[in-house]
C-alpha cells in the first residue's frame, strides 16, 4: 500500500511539475464550457439540470484523457526511468495501480474544478443535486475507464505521440460502440446479440445510464471491470514491452 | 552476496548473454570488462531484476531474484546505464522518493539522505531540477540514489562515464572506502580504473565470461608482463643490447632509439635484479631503469578478439 501511495505522490506531483497539467486544466475547462453554453444551449433549454453539460464528456474526454495518459509509461520507456522504477523493491502492480490512480485523481481534479456550473444552476433554479452528483461520479468512472485503456498504450510504445493517437482511436471504438449510427449500421446483417454485446461495450451507453440520475450496479460494474482490465493488460505490455 | 549461476539472456534469437556465472563477496569490488555490446549491461539488467533471465538464476545476499524479486531488490543498488533519473524533479523531491519506496522513515531516513548527500557531493545542486545538470552531476544523483539505502550490494553500470578526470578520482574513492562492507560490481571500459578499484575483473565477450581473475593476474597474462625499459647512454645501446641477450632469462631485446631498450623476459619471469646486476657490472651510465606490470589492455584486446 505505501508503496502504491509513494508512487502515485510522485507521479501527481510529476503532472504539476510542468505546465502540462495547466494547460490541460484550461483547455478542459474552456472546452466543456464553450460545449455547454454554445453546443448544448445551457441557457436556452431553462432546465435547472446540467445534461447541457455531461452530455459532451465522452467526445470531450476522447481527446483530453489520452493526453493524460500518453506520458504514463512512454515516458519512464524513452528516459530510461523504467529500469530504475522496476529494479527498487516495488512490484509491477503497484507501480501499474500507483500511476493510474495518479493520473485519475489529476482528471478528477480538473472535473472538480467544473464546479462553478453547478453553483450557476443551483443559483437559477433548483435543480435535482442527486443526479448531478451521479453525473460526475458517471464522468469520473468514465474517465477512469479511458484512463485505464490510455495507461495500456502508453506501456506500449516509448513515443507519446503514437500513445496519444492510438489510445483515442481505441476510446473512439469504444464510444462510438453504442451510437445510434453504429446500431443502425449493424442492424440486419449481424445477430442481435452480437450487436447487443457490441452496444454494451459502450462508454456512452453505460454513462449515458448513470447521468440520467441513476446509478445502476452494472453500469458500475461496467466501468470497474474496463478499469481493471486495461490495468492487467498494461502490466502484461510492461512485462513484455519493457526491455526494448 | 551475489551470485550468478549460468545466467542466460535470449533476445528473440540473439543470445545476450550466454551461461555467465560469478560470485561476488563482501569487501570485493568485481569489475566487469568488455567490448560494447558484449552484455555487460544486459547482464546487469539480468542481475538485477530489470530483465528476466532466460535460463539460469541469479541471486542477492541469499534471494533469487526471479523468486523473491522484492527482498533481494531491497538489499540492492543499482545504478543504469547513464544514470537514468525524472527529469523534472529535483534532487531532493527525487531522494525523496526513494526513500519512501525503500521505507525510510523519521530520523533515518533524514540522516541516510543528509550522509548521501555528503557521499556524492550534490549539496550544491540540491534544489535544481536534475534536468538543468550537467552531466557529472546527473550521475552522481544516480549514485546518490543507489547509495541511498546503504545497501549491501551495489551494482554501478559505468559509474564514471562522463565524469571529468577529478570526478572520476572522486567516484573511485568512494567506491574504494565503501568497499569493505560491501559487494560491489562495476562495469566499466576504462582499463584504468580495473587496476585503481576492482579487486577482482571479469571479461565478457559475446555474452560469455572469457577472462576472471585479479588485475595482477590479468596483467601477468601481458607479454610485457616484468619486462625491463633500460635508458642508457646512446652510445653504449648496440653493445648492451648485445649483452643482454647473452642472459639466460632473457627472451628478446627490443632497441628503441635513443638509448631505450626493452628486454623481454623467459616466461615472465622478474629480470630487473639480472639487468641491474650486469648494467652495474659493465659500467653503462644508465639514466633510468623500471619493470612494467603488463598491459592490461593488450590482455584485453588479445582476449576479446580471439573470443569475438
Amino acid at each position: 500500500m505505501s508503496n502504491i501511495w509513494t508512487i502515485f505522490k510522485r507521479e501527481l506531483r510529476g503532472y504539476f511539475a510542468t505546465p502540462v497539467a495547466y494547460v490541460f486544466l484550461v483547455v478542459f475547462l474552456a472546452v466543456a464550457g464553450a460545449l455547454t453554453y454554445f453546443v448544448g444551449n445551457f441557457f436556452g433549454r431553462e432546465q435547472a439540470d446540467l445534461q447541457a453539460f455531461f452530455v459532451f464528456h465522452p467526445w470531450l474526454y476522447l481527446f483530453l484523457v489520452p493526453a493524460i495518459s500518453m506520458r504514463l509509461w512512454a515516458e519512464e520507456r524513452k528516459s530510461g526511468t523504467i529500469e530504475l522504477l522496476f529494479t527498487l523493491p516495488i512490484s509491477l502492480p503497484q507501480a501499474v495501480i500507483g500511476k493510474f490512480l495518479a493520473a485519475w485523481a489529476f482528471a478528477g481534479v480538473a472535473l472538480a474544478l467544473t464546479f462553478p456550473i453547478w453553483l450557476v444552476v443551483n443559483r437559477l433554479g433548483n435543480p435535482d443535486n442527486g443526479a448531478i452528483l451521479a453525473g460526475y461520479v458517471g464522468s469520473f468512472l468514465m474517465a477512469g475507464g479511458y484512463l485505464a485503456i490510455g495507461a495500456c498504450f502508453s506501456a506500449w510504445t516509448k513515443n507519446q505521440v503514437i500513445a496519444f493517437v492510438v489510445s483515442a482511436a481505441v476510446c473512439l471504438i469504444f464510444t462510438l460502440s453504442g451510437t445510434q449510427f453504429v446500431l443502425t449500421f449493424l442492424a440486419g446483417w449481424v445477430p442481435q446479440t452480437i450487436a447487443d454485446t457490441i452496444a454494451s461495450l459502450s462508454f456512452l451507453t453505460h454513462f449515458n445510464a448513470i447521468s440520467k440520475g441513476v446509478i445502476e450496479v452494472r453500469d458500475l460494474v461496467f466501468f470497474g471491470s474496463m478499469i481493471v482490465l486495461f490495468l492487467i493488460a498494461n502490466s502484461i505490455v510492461l512485462d513484455l514491452e519493457k526491455a526494448e | 552476496m551475489i551470485q550468478a549461476d549460468s545466467l542466460t539472456k535470449y533476445f528473440g534469437p540473439i543470445k545476450a548473454v550466454d551461461g555467465v556465472s560469478f560470485k561476488v563477496g563482501k569487501g570485493e569490488v568485481l569489475g566487469f570488462l568488455g567490448p560494447n555490446g558484449a552484455g555487460k549491461s544486459t547482464t546487469m539488467k539480468t542481475l538485477c531484476g530489470f530483465l528476466t533471465p532466460t535460463a539460469g538464476t541469479a541471486s542477492i545476499c541469499g534471494f533469487d531474484i526471479v523468486q523473491n524479486p522484492i527482498e533481494a531488490k531491497q538489499h540492492l543498488g543499482y545504478l543504469p546505464e547513464g544514470a537514468p533519473a525524472y527529469a523534472d524533479m529535483t534532487p531532493r523531491s527525487y531522494l525523496g522518493f526513494i526513500a519512501g519506496i525503500r521505507g525510510l522513515g523519521g530520523s533515518a531516513r533524514a540522516e541516510r539522505i543528509e550522509k548521501t548527500i555528503e557521499l556524492a557531493n550534490i549539496a550544491s545542486v540540491y534544489d535544481q531540477p536534475i534536468e538543468t545538470l550537467s552531466k557529472g552531476f546527473k550521475r552522481r544523483v544516480g549514485l546518490a540514489q543507489a547509495l541511498l539505502d546503504d545497501p549491501d550490494v551495489l551494482v554501478l553500470d559505468e559509474p564514471t562515464d562522463g565524469l571529468d578526470p577529478n570526478q572520476k578520482h572522486e567516484v573511485r574513492k568512494l567506491i574504494r572506502e565503501m568497499a569493505p562492507q560491501k559487494a560491489i560490481i562495476i562495469s566499466t571500459h576504462l582499463l584504468e580504473e580495473v587496476t585503481a578499484v576492482c579487486s577482482r575483473a571479469i571479461i565478457i565477450a559475446s555474452g560469455r565470461v572469457v577472462a576472471d581473475g585479479t588485475p595482477e593476474e590479468m596483467e601477468a597474462r601481458s607479454r610485457h608482463h616484468n619486462a625491463v625499459t633500460l635508458k642508457i647512454d646512446k652510445d653504449s645501446e648496440a653493445a648492451a643490447a648485445e649483452a643482454l641477450r647473452g642472459l639466460d632469462e632473457v627472451a628478446n631485446v627490443q632497441p628503441r632509439g635513443g638509448g631505450v631498450l626493452i628486454v623481454y623476459p623467459k616466461d615472465g619471469r622478474s629480470i630487473i635484479a639480472t639487468v641491474n646486476d650486469l648494467a652495474r657490472s659493465e659500467k653503462w651510465p644508465v639514466q633510468e631503469v623500471y619493470a612494467e606490470r603488463g598491459h592490461l589492455d593488450e590482455v584485453f584486446r588479445d582476449i576479446t578478439q580471439t573470443a569475438a
